[in-house]
C-alpha cells in the first residue's frame, strides 16, 4: 500500500510569538493543513500522533493538551515523544496496517516560553557520567564537529559556507525567521564558542508548528487529493552515552537512510535524489548528515558546498528553504518541517524558492544534542 | 495486516529501587522477556519505548536516556507516550510495526522510576495541570480522583465497602505475584475503610503505591513464529486507543466514554460483538479501587453502575465467572505507571499461555483484554488477546 501527504499546514516560524499560546499555534497550522487537504477532521481523520517532549514543553503530561486544537477529542490520538520526522514514520505504520486510512501528524515548538532552554538540554545528559561536568551541553556539539573536521579533513570554511547558504535562502522563505544576507566572512569572523563552533554556526531557537495530513492511496483517491508519496522512511538511534558513540560519522542518519532508501528502491541516493533538506542546526550537522546519507562521499561534502553544489541553483540544492540556520531551531517540529518543505516543493508550491523539474527528495532529521536519533523519509511526485 | 503475537514477556520486582537506574531495570527486564522468548538482540527489528513523565527520572528526553538498557542502540526506536495509558498504548504502537510489515520482531519496554522525584512523585503531578485554569488552585491528582470516584458512588448509589472489597482483592491476588510490592493474603474490607482518609472518599488503602520498576514484552510476525521454535503465544486480535477533551471539568466523570470508545474499537477489530460472553478474563486500569470498577463499566463488561454488583457477588475473583486483575494489579503489584505494562499485557500473555503459576485462573481461557488509562482522566487504551 502506497502512503501519501495530502495536506500540508505550517505557522511561520518566529522567535517568540507572544500573542499565541502553543494551542493556538497548533491550532493555525492544523487549520492550514486540513484546509489543504480540504477534510474535515472530525469525520475523516481516524488518528492524530503529536511529537513532543514534556521538558520542553513545560508539564508533566503533555498529552492532556494536545486533543481540542487538533479536532482529535475522542478519537485515537497520541504521542510520540521524538522528532516529527518519527511521528510521520509511525503514522505511515498505522496506514500501512490497514487500520487506519488518514492520520494527522503535528510538532511544534514554543521555545520562546522556555526560560531555561540550557538547563533543559544539559538536563538529558546522562545524570551520573555526564551532567556532573558542568559543561554547557553545546560542547557535546563542539566535540563532535571537531572530530567531524579532523576525521574528513573538512575546512572550517565548509562551515562559514553552509551558514552563508541557509542564511541567505531563508530570504527567500516567507516563514523563516532569521533569513539574512551573511557572508561566510561574517561567519568565519563571529565569535569562537565551543571551538570549532562559532556563534553564527549554531541556529537560534523559533516558535511554529507543523501539521501534515496522511493517506492510504485508497483514501486520497476518495479524498480527490494528489499526494506526495512517502516512498521511504527510516529512523535509528545510535548509542544514547557519548563514551561509546561514533564521533566522526552520523551512524543513526547512516542506518535509518539504509532503511529509507531500502524501501523506497533507491539505490543510488546521489544520482537518484534531486535535493534534500538535512539538519542543520550546527553548520556541521549539514555536512556530516550529507555525507552519512550517502549523498556526498566521506570529506567532501565540505569541498561541495564551497564549490556551490549545494546552493539554490546548484547541481544538488540542499536546505533551499533555509534550513534550522536560516528557518530557526523548532525542536521536535524539525524534521516535520523539512518534510513538509520537500513536499511543498514536490507538488511545485514553494514559490519563489521552487526548484525545477524534481521528482524525488529526501528529509532528514536528528533529535538535538544530546541525542544520537535521526530519521529518513524519501518522497517522491505523483502519481 | 500480518498478524501479530506476543511471544515473551518479562517483569522485574516493583520496588523502591534507588540503587539501580531505570537503564539497568530495561536491562533485566529485556533480558527476562528475551531468555523467556528464547531470542537475543539481534532477532530484534525495532524497539518501542514507554514511559510516562521524564520529571520522576529527572532526565530530558527519557526515551533517549533508556535507549541502551532498552536494546535500541543502533535500532529503530521509539517512544510513545500517553501518560497512564502508555502501560498498555506501548504495545499498540509495537502492534503496528509488525502489522504495517515493516518488523518481525519489536521489543517493547516500559520503565518508570518514581523514587528518584523527591520529596513524593506527587510532586510531578503538579506540573499535569493547565497553567492558567487548574494550576493556580493547587491541585492534586488524589482530590481530582477523589471527585471522580464520589461522583460514581453518588449517581449510582455505590456503598463504599464494594469499592473496598476491589483492593481486597487484587491484594490479595497479588500473593504469590513475584514482583509484587503490596500483597496482603489478609487483608480485609475493614482495613481499607479504617485506613486514612487522603480526600474523601479516597482512604490509604484505596490507592495503589508509587515504585520503580520495568516490564518488557517481544511481539512477532505470524510468518516469524511459524518459522521459530516458539513454544508460547498469545495473538493480538484488537487494539484501540482514544483521548478525551483536555477540559476535564466539562466532562461527565461517571462514564469512561474514551475507555468505551477505544474498547468499541478493539472489539470490532477482534470481531467481538457481545464482549460479556466473549471475553474470559480482564486486566482493566486499577490505580484506585473504583477505577477498576469504573473501567469495566467502560470495557462493556458491566452495565452503568453494575460494577461494585459483581464484584460483591464474587464475578470478578480468579475463581469467578469473569476474573479481574488476576495478577494482582496495580492495587496489588505496584504502580510504576507505564512498567504496569507487566500486569497488563504480560498478565495476559502468561494466562492464556498457561504460565502464570499461582496466579493462573483455575478454568480454561481463551480470550483476554486490557486497558491502561492516562492523562488527565482522558486516556483509554485497550488491547484484546487470544489464546
Amino acid at each position: 500500500m502506497r502512503v501519501g501527504i495530502i495536506g500540508i499546514g505550517m505557522t511561520a516560524f518566529r522567535p517568540s510569538t507572544p500573542e499565541y499560546n502553543w494551542k493556538e499555534l497548533m491550532f493555525e497550522a492544523a487549520s492550514r493543513a486540513y484546509a489543504d487537504a480540504a477534510i474535515n477532521p472530525r469525520e475523516d481523520v481516524d488518528s492524530f500522533i503529536t511529537c513532543a517532549e514534556d521538558y520542553y514543553e513545560g508539564f508533566g503530561i503533555f498529552d492532556e493538551f494536545v486533543p481540542d486544537q487538533l479536532g482529535a477529542a475522542l478519537r485515537p490520538t497520541c504521542t510520540v515523544s521524538g522528532d516529527g520526522l518519527q511521528g510521520l514514520a509511525n503514522a505511515y505504520m498505522q496506514i500501512q496496517t490497514g487500520l487506519i486510512d488518514v492520520a494527522v501528524v503535528e510538532a511544534h515548538s514554543k521555545a520562546s516560553d522556555v526560560v531555561t532552554l540550557d538547563g533543559i538540554i544539559e538536563h538529558a545528559l546522562d545524570p551520573i557520567w555526564n551532567k556532573p561536568l558542568g559543561a554547557h551541553p553545546f560542547v557535546v556539539a563542539g566535540l563532535e564537529a571537531d572530530a567531524y573536521l579532523r576525521g574528513t579533513r573538512t575546512s572550517p570554511k565548509a562551515l562559514a559556507a553552509v551558514v552563508a547558504k541557509n542564511r541567505r535562502n531563508g530570504l527567500r522563505n516567507p516563514l523563516a525567521a532569521y533569513g539574512a544576507a551573511v557572508d561566510a566572512d561574517q561567519a568565519m569572523q563571529s565569535e569562537e564558542r565551543f571551538a570549532p563552533i562559532r556563534a553564527l554556526d549554531i541556529s537560534n531557537p523559533a516558535d511554529g508548528c507543523v501539521v501534515l495530513v496522511l493517506a492510504s492511496d485508497r483514501a486520497a483517491k476518495k479524498l480527490h487529493a494528489d499526494p506526495v508519496w512517502i516512498r521511504g522512511i527510516g529512523w535509528a538511534s545510535d548509542s544514547p552515552s557519548l563514551e561509546t558513540r561514533d564521533w566522526t560519522a552520523a551512524t543513526y542518519a547512516r542506518i535509518a537512510a539504509d532503511m529509507a532508501y531500502r524501501l523506497a528502491k533507491v539505490r543510488r541516493p546521489a544520482t537518484d535524489i534531486d535535493f534534500a533538506e538535512v539538519d542543520d542546526r550546527f553548520s556541521y550537522k549539514e555536512l556530516q548528515h550529507l555525507e552519512s546519507l550517502g549523498l556526498a562521499k566521506k570529506g567532501e561534502a565540505g569541498t561541495r558546498v564551497l564549490r556551490g553544489d549545494y546552493d539554490a541553483d546548484g547541481r544538488f540544492p540542499v536546505n533551499v528553504s533555509g534550513g534550522s540556520l536560516g528557518c530557526g531551531n523548532v525542536f521536535e517540529a524539525t524534521g516535520l518541517h523539512r518534510a513538509g518543505e520537500v513536499a511543498l516543493q514536490l507538488r511545485g508550491d514553494a514559490g519563489v524558492r521552487q526548484l525545477d523539474g524534481v521528482r524525488v527528495g529526501v528529509a532528514q532529521s536528528w533529535r538535538f544534542v544530546p541525542s544520537a536519533t535521526g530519521a529518513v523519509a524519501v518522497l517522491g511526485a505523483g502519481p | 495486516m500480518t498478524k501479530v503475537g506476543v511471544v515473551g514477556a518479562g517483569m522485574t520486582l516493583f520496588r523502591r529501587r534507588l540503587q539501580e537506574t531505570g537503564k539497568e531495570m530495561c536491562f533485566e527486564a529485556t533480558k527476562m522477556a528475551l531468555d523467556s522468548a528464547g531470542l537475543t538482540r539481534a532477532d530484534v527489528d525495532m524497539v518501542v519505548c514507554g514511559t510516562a513523565p521524564d520529571a520522576f527520572d529527572g532526565v530530558a528526553m527519557k526515551g533517549e536516556y533508556l535507549l541502551d538498557g532498552s536494546g535500541g542502540f543502533r535500532k529503530p526506536y521509539t517512544r510513545v507516550f500517553t501518560g497512564g495509558g502508555t502501560g498498555v498504548f506501548s504495545t499498540i504502537a509495537g502492534w503496528w510495526h509488525v502489522a504495517s510489515g515493516l518488523a518481525d520482531v519489536v521489543l517493547v519496554v516500559n520503565e518508570e522510576k518514581m523514587s528518584s522525584c523527591q520529596p513524593h512523585p506527587q510532586s510531578v503531578f503538579a506540573n499535569i495541570w493547565d497553567p492558567i485554569l487548574d494550576r493556580p488552585l493547587k491541585p492534586n491528582l488524589v482530590w481530582i480522583f477523589a471527585m471522580e470516584m464520589n461522583r460514581y458512588m453518588t449517581v449510582y448509589g455505590v456503598k463504599k465497602e464494594d469499592i473496598a472489597r476491589v483492593a481486597v482483592k487484587n491484594k490479595r491476588n497479588a500473593v504469590g505475584h513475584p514482583c509484587a510490592q503490596l500483597a496482603d493474603p489478609n487483608i480485609t474490607v475493614d482495613d481499607v475503610l479504617n485506613s486514612e482518609v487522603m480526600a474523601w472518599p479516597v482512604q490509604r488503602l484505596d490507592i495503589s503505591p508509587p515504585s520503580d520498576g520495568a516490564s518488557a514484552v517481544i511481539l512477532a510476525s505470524e510468518d516469524f513464529i511459524r518459522k521459530r521454535p516458539i513454544k508460547d503465544r498469545a495473538w493480538i486480535s484488537g487494539v484501540g486507543w482514544c483521548i478525551d477533551s483536555t477540559m476535564w471539568t466539562d466532562r461527565d466523570l461517571v462514564f469512561p466514554e474514551y475507555v468505551a470508545r477505544a474498547a468499541k474499537h478493539a472489539y470490532k477489530m477482534a470481531k467481538i460483538d457481545e464482549p460479556r460472553r466473549q471475553i474470559d478474563f480482564a486486566e482493566p486500569y486499577d490505580p484506585f479501587d473504583y477505577k477498576e470498577l469504573h473501567h469495566l463499566e467502560g470495557l462493556l463488561l458491566a452495565d452503568k453502575g453494575e460494577a461494585p454488583v459483581l464484584t460483591r457477588e464474587g464475578v470478578t475473583e480468579r475463581d469467578g465467572k469473569l476474573p479481574v486483575c488476576p495478577s494482582g494489579g496495580l492495587l496489588g503489584v505496584g504502580n510504576p505507571i507505564a512498567a504496569t505494562m507487566g500486569m497488563k499485557i504480560g498478565e495476559l500473555f502468561w494466562q492464556l499461555t498457561g504460565q502464570a503459576g499461582k496466579r493462573q485462573i483455575p478454568h480454561e481461557v481463551h480470550t483476554g483484554v486490557s486497558q491502561a488509562w492516562g492523562d488527565l482522566m482522558q486516556y483509554g487504551s485497550v488491547v484484546v488477546m487470544k489464546g
